[in-house]
């Protein structure tokens, strides 16, 4: 679907913030994946209208970044390192696991649209090997059986991980006079207000 | 690219010797300059350098040792030290090549680029004999159809970003872009939004591997095969450059040709691939008559040339000469078009005679004034006016120029069109005035030019105080113009604003000019002209759409005028005239709608419409409805059979098209080049110049002696004409891809456009016999006083594709033809008790046409704007030719 008339208006404030609307591109994008768990045709489409841009060029950006996905996902999204360390510590085996456990092939989804398992390459986590993450969040020294009771923490909603696509849970707001009256490079006459404000703030 | 100025060179060195290069240039160009060419793939010289490739690394040394350099990227500077030959450099491009062909695979034998690909070439020239990769390439389904006409293979695209470059920098179509990263990047389009561009052919020609093909050559021939020649595009007046390519007397490609004054190597597609129409097999072969004469047995019959043209001749010997009208001409060379002036006017004796079909402006206007370059219109820092069609539409190879002095040279556009246009997005001041306002606006413009005037129009006081004269009246009408904001559809501070613009850029201005909407009478533009050419140095650039229509003019194919834009009453000046010509017409005579509404009386006996469909083509499909059934004989010389000629001909004569006759061309600059024969016409049809000869000898012998080939015509109009003086062989020889600058001698002196009269253009004042009925129909409200309440003031504008005659026999671009559309503003929709996509019937006084609504902020509110020429829906059944303004209505269907 495109943008719930919520995420429209947050869009604007997005936008907002920059000195042109392509510059709030990833942002928007992030906020579609937010709404849906993955980027929609429909939301591509809204978001390149919003700033200017082609759907092509709107794809084209998302497509540079592993962490926008085109596809449906699981709400959360398990990638289970195989790289050297954690291969060394049971990896394979703890994928093989989560595989098992949860009915599916690596890279597939659950019925339910729960989990998404993924392989993934070192996570820059060797010392707590074997590890995994979910929705980008880590956790370490995972045990078959530890697995499975993240698995049941997971369903009951127990860990406070959001569904994929949440980058955090705490939304930024900047009220309208702290902005920093942003405008096109082009367009700059004098100093930007924020620099007077600044220095004003810092004497007095 | 720019002009060139005497500048400061730099020194460099390549391979050992010395190398002047030009300050800022790249080292890829500097090194090609001067006789070293290094390899390269994404590099173009029209697009700007961004990298990808690696394949032109050489060695550089900027006094820190030598290095491995891109030489795309590098700007010369100083004491640069090159090599290109160097170990390293070849090793260098010997691996780029390797890595380059990890993926590609080796289909070469069934590939359409084999035998002219860079990368086919440029690895036997610096690539690895082996690959040493033995993995499994990566696939991709393919091709895949990234458009009507344009497919993708992935699998032999090297990424070198020149087609995705194209689309966003030149086309500012990005509907293509790198999908991807590393290995997995590829080329694509967005789901469902295909790369609809207007000049996607151009990919096709600059991508270095044979990873985008167009459907009209794919697997049609192998490069060896095809023989090429140099020419000129013929769909429109730009004349862009093209290279002619054919195999076995049959044209398969057109190709651009980078002419720097003109088109840069860019084609639209409809200039690409409109060549298909001329190996349709509905090309007309042989003569062909229908009998009895007179209205008219359906069926025809083919027949002999020496009969038809018998037929031809006896019934315009037979005619009084006023009673003999030549339509058309457009598409014509400049040889063919100087034929049929001295056919029609020195051996006939008829001025009946005009190349435009009420679509275009009035040739003192267009001749008269002076005359703008498309490289004047496009120099950095100048300021362009477009007051003329949308040239995204009509001139697609003149948009991408105007689009890129817009975009990266800094100039500046005001354009005053009844609606946005497909370069609003780029202009500085977008006004769009309400049909039939649009001389007004001009007017406040050009008098909000002067500061003084602006401040007495808006100020009592110093109103006042001017004293009675010149500037009292002109502030006095300016604050009268700005107060009917309303009436004009543009607010006073938009006015202002833009006129300050044109103040400061005095002197730099250009003027696009031409018809933005063929509702619109040519009368409004021709005002409009006059008020802009008070402007100080101004200059014009005349965007009528039709083929070699400039060249028609400078022929004296319109009433009142003779070759090298002499004016027919204008005694003194004939003497050239008549020593090539056996008579001259009595009077001036009749302009398109004067000769159709005779025609239509019953006083035209022979009707010639030379390349002409005035049913589709002229502004009033019921005059020349009319028209085409009161002529007693209808004569039509074509390529095909079309609606008029269908409808009405008895004669028919089929008429070599361009690429398979020699001749002449002339764009709307007056730049003269070449089109050039390449292959032999169908059947016997005949090249127009030679049918014109035929004629004249059996009216008149003696009359075209000497007059058999393309050379000797021009040999007589350089003699005749004193615009085509400066015509030579020589001079056409010496610059055979710019062409040659048509700049007549008085123009060079000074006199505006050179036109015969005077110094000023007397603009406003018809030649003889232009009609202008003396009472205006019912559509004809003062057009101040805008459309009345729920109905609207109709635009008709061209688009790229139509229903054109010459794009019917187009496979790949007769499905484009954009379906007749009603577009209004938003704000408009409910006042219509429809809403947008229902179908409805748009009426005016005078016709009707079937179309969808739309609803398009791009059109003001109170007007509705219909596509010219749509598929079942001609928009020419709704205007009445003479009126200034047409009102329509929307009903429900
Ligand atoms: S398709 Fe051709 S032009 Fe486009 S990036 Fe690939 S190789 Fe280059
Ligand atoms: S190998 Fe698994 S985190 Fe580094
Ligand atoms: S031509 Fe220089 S990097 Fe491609």
């Amino acid at each position: 679907m495109t943008l719930s008339p919520a995420n429209e208006a947050l869009a604007a404030e997005i936008i907002s913030w920059f000195p042109r609307p392509r510059s709030a591109l990833i942002p928007l994008l992030h906020l579609a994946q937010e709404q849906d768990g993955y980027l929609t045709d429909d939301a591509m489409r809204r978001v390149g209208e919003l700033v200017g841009a082609t759907p092509a060029e709107v794809k084209g950006t998302a497509g540079f970044y592993e962490m926008f996905r085109f596809e449906p996902v699981g709400t959360y999204l398990v990638n289970v390192c195989t790289n050297i360390s954690c291969l060394l510590w049971g990896g394979e085996e703890l994928l093989e696991h989560a595989c098992e456990s949860l009915e599916v092939e690596v890279g597939g989804t659950t019925d339910d649209g729960m989990f998404t398992v993924e392989e993934a390459e070192c996570i820059a986590a060797c010392t707590e090997a074997p590890c995994l993450q979910v929705n980008y969040r880590y956790r370490g020294r995972v045990t078959p059986a530890d697995f499975d009771g993240l698995v049941e923490d997971l369903r009951a909603g127990r860990t406070g991980i959001a569904g994929h696509g949440v980058l955090a849970q705490v939304r930024q707001s900047v009220p309208a006079e702290r902005l920093a009256g942003v405008f096109p490079p082009e367009q700059a006459r004098e100093a930007p207000v924020w620099l007077a404000r600044n220095e004003a703030e810092a004497v007095g | 690219m720019t002009a060139v100025e005497p500048q400061a060179t730099v020194e460099i060195t390549v391979d050992g010797a010395a190398v002047q290069a030009r300050p800022g240039e790249m080292l890829i160009e500097a090194c090609e300059r001067s006789g070293t060419y290094i390899p390269r793939f994404c590099y173009h010289s029209r697009m700007s350098p961004v990298g990808m490739c690696r394949m032109c690394l050489v060695e550089v040394d900027t006094g820190r040792g030598f290095a491995l350099q891109p030489s795309c990227m590098v700007p010369v500077s100083e004491g640069m030290e090159v090599s290109t030959e160097s170990e390293v450099a070849k090793k260098a491009q010997d691996g780029v090549l390797e890595f380059l062909l990890v993926n590609h695979p080796l289909d070469c034998p069934v590939c359409d680029k084999g035998g002219e690909c860079p990368l086919q070439d440029q690895t036997m020239a610096y690539g690895p004999g082996e690959t040493r990769f033995v993995e499994e390439k990566r696939h991709f389904a393919k091709p895949v159809a990234i458009s009507e006409t344009v497919y993708l293979d992935r699998e032999r695209c090297i990424l070198c970003d020149r087609c995705t470059r194209f689309a966003d920098e030149v086309a500012g179509d990005p509907l293509i872009h790198f999908m991807g990263r590393g290995n997995h990047t590829e080329v694509n389009t967005f789901p469902d939004e295909p790369f609809a561009s207007y000049f996607s052919g151009n990919t096709v020609q600059i991508c270095p591997v044979g990873a985008l093909t167009a459907a009209p050559y794919r697997f049609k021939a192998r490069p060896w095969d095809l023989t090429e020649t140099l020419s000129t595009a013929w769909v429109d007046s730009v004349g862009a450059r093209v290279a002619v390519q054919a195999s076995r007397n049959r044209v398969l490609r057109v190709l651009g040709t980078d002419a720097d004054a003109v088109n840069w190597g860019w084609l639209t597609d409809k200039e690409r691939f409109g060549f298909e129409a001329l190996n349709s097999a509905e090309r007309l072969a042989a003569p062909m008559l229908r009998d009895p004469a007179g209205i008219r047995a359906p069926e025809w019959r083919a027949a002999g040339w020496g009969e038809a043209l018998d037929r031809l001749a006896d019934a315009v010997g037979a005619a009084p000469p006023e009673r003999v009208a030549v339509l058309g001409g457009a598409r014509l060379t400049n040889e063919a078009q100087y034929m049929w002036a001295k056919l029609a006017k020195g051996v006939i004796g008829t001025d009946n005679v005009d190349a435009q079909l009420g679509d275009g402006l009035d040739p003192a206007v267009v001749l008269g004034l002076p005359r703008a370059a498309i490289d004047d219109a496009c120099r950095p820092g100048g300021t362009v006016v477009l007051v003329g069609p949308d040239p995204k539409e009509e001139l697609g190879a003149l948009y991408l120029r105007l689009r890129h002095a817009v975009v990266y040279d800094g100039v500046k556009l005001v354009e005053v069109t009844p609606c946005e246009t497909g370069l609003s997005h780029m202009a500085k001041y977008s006004l769009h005035p309400r049909p039939g306002t649009t001389a007004q606006l001009i007017r406040a413009l050009v008098l909000a030019t002067d500061p003084e005037i602006v401040e007495a129009a808006e100020s009592d006081v110093i109103l006042d105080k001017l004293a009675a004269g010149e500037k009292l009246l002109e502030a006095e009408e300016l604050r009268e113009l700005l107060g009917a904001a309303d009436a004009l559809g543009v607010d006073a501070e938009s006015i202002k604003s833009a006129a300050r613009a044109l103040a400061v850029a005095a002197g730099e201005v250009t003027v696009v000019l031409g018809r933005s909407s063929l509702a619109e009478g040519a009368e409004v533009v021709e005002a409009a002209a006059a008020e802009l050419s008070a402007l100080p140095s101004v200059r014009f650039l005349p965007a009528l759409r039709r083929g070699n229509v400039m060249g028609a003019l400078e022929a004296g194919l319109a009433p009142g005028l003779l070759p090298g834009r002499t004016e027919l009453d204008d005694a003194e000046d004939l003497g050239p005239t008549v020593a090539a010509w056996p008579r001259l017409p009595e009077a001036a005579g009749l302009d398109a709608a004067g000769v159709l509404r005779a025609a239509a009386r019953g006083d035209i006996d022979v009707l010639v419409l030379v390349g002409a469909d005035p049913l589709n083509d002229f502004v009033d499909r019921d005059l020349a409805y009319r028209g085409l059934r009161g002529a007693a004989l209808v004569v039509a010389v074509d390529l095909f059979l079309n609606d008029s000629s269908t409808l009405a001909a008895d004669i028919v004569l089929p008429a070599a098209g361009p690429t398979e006759c020699d001749g002449t061309f002339t764009n709307l600059e007056g730049r003269v080049s070449p089109m050039s024969r390449k292959v032999t016409p169908p059947g016997t049809a005949r090249p127009d110049w030679m049918i014109a000869a035929d004629l004249a000898e059996r009216l008149e012998p003696g009359s075209a002696e000497g007059l058999d080939s393309p050379e000797a015509i021009r040999a007589e109009m350089a003699r005749v004409s004193e615009v085509h003086a400066s015509l030579t062989e020589e001079s056409l020889k010496a610059s055979p891809v710019e062409g040659v600058l048509l700049r007549p001698a008085r123009e060079a002196a000074g006199e505006a456009g050179g036109w015969r009269r005077s110094g000023r253009p007397t603009l406003g004042r018809r030649p003889a016999g232009r009609t202008v009925p003396a009472t205006g129909p019912a559509g004809g409200e003062d057009a101040l006083g805008g459309a009345p309440d729920g109905s609207f003031l109709l635009v008709a504008t061209r688009t790229m594709y139509d229903d054109g005659t010459m794009l019917r026999h187009c496979p790949s671009s007769r499905g484009l033809a954009p379906a007749a559309s009603a577009r209004i503003n938003p704000d408009d929709l409910a006042s219509t008790g429809t809403g947008e996509g229902a179908a409805v019937r748009v009426v005016s006084d005078f016709g009707h046409i079937e179309a969808t609504l739309a609803a398009d902020a791009g059109v003001p509110t109170g007007s509705l704007r219909v596509n010219w020429l749509a598929p079942g829906a001609p928009a020419n059944s709704l205007i009445a030719t003479g009126t200034d303004i047409t009102v329509v209505e929307v009903e429900a269907r």
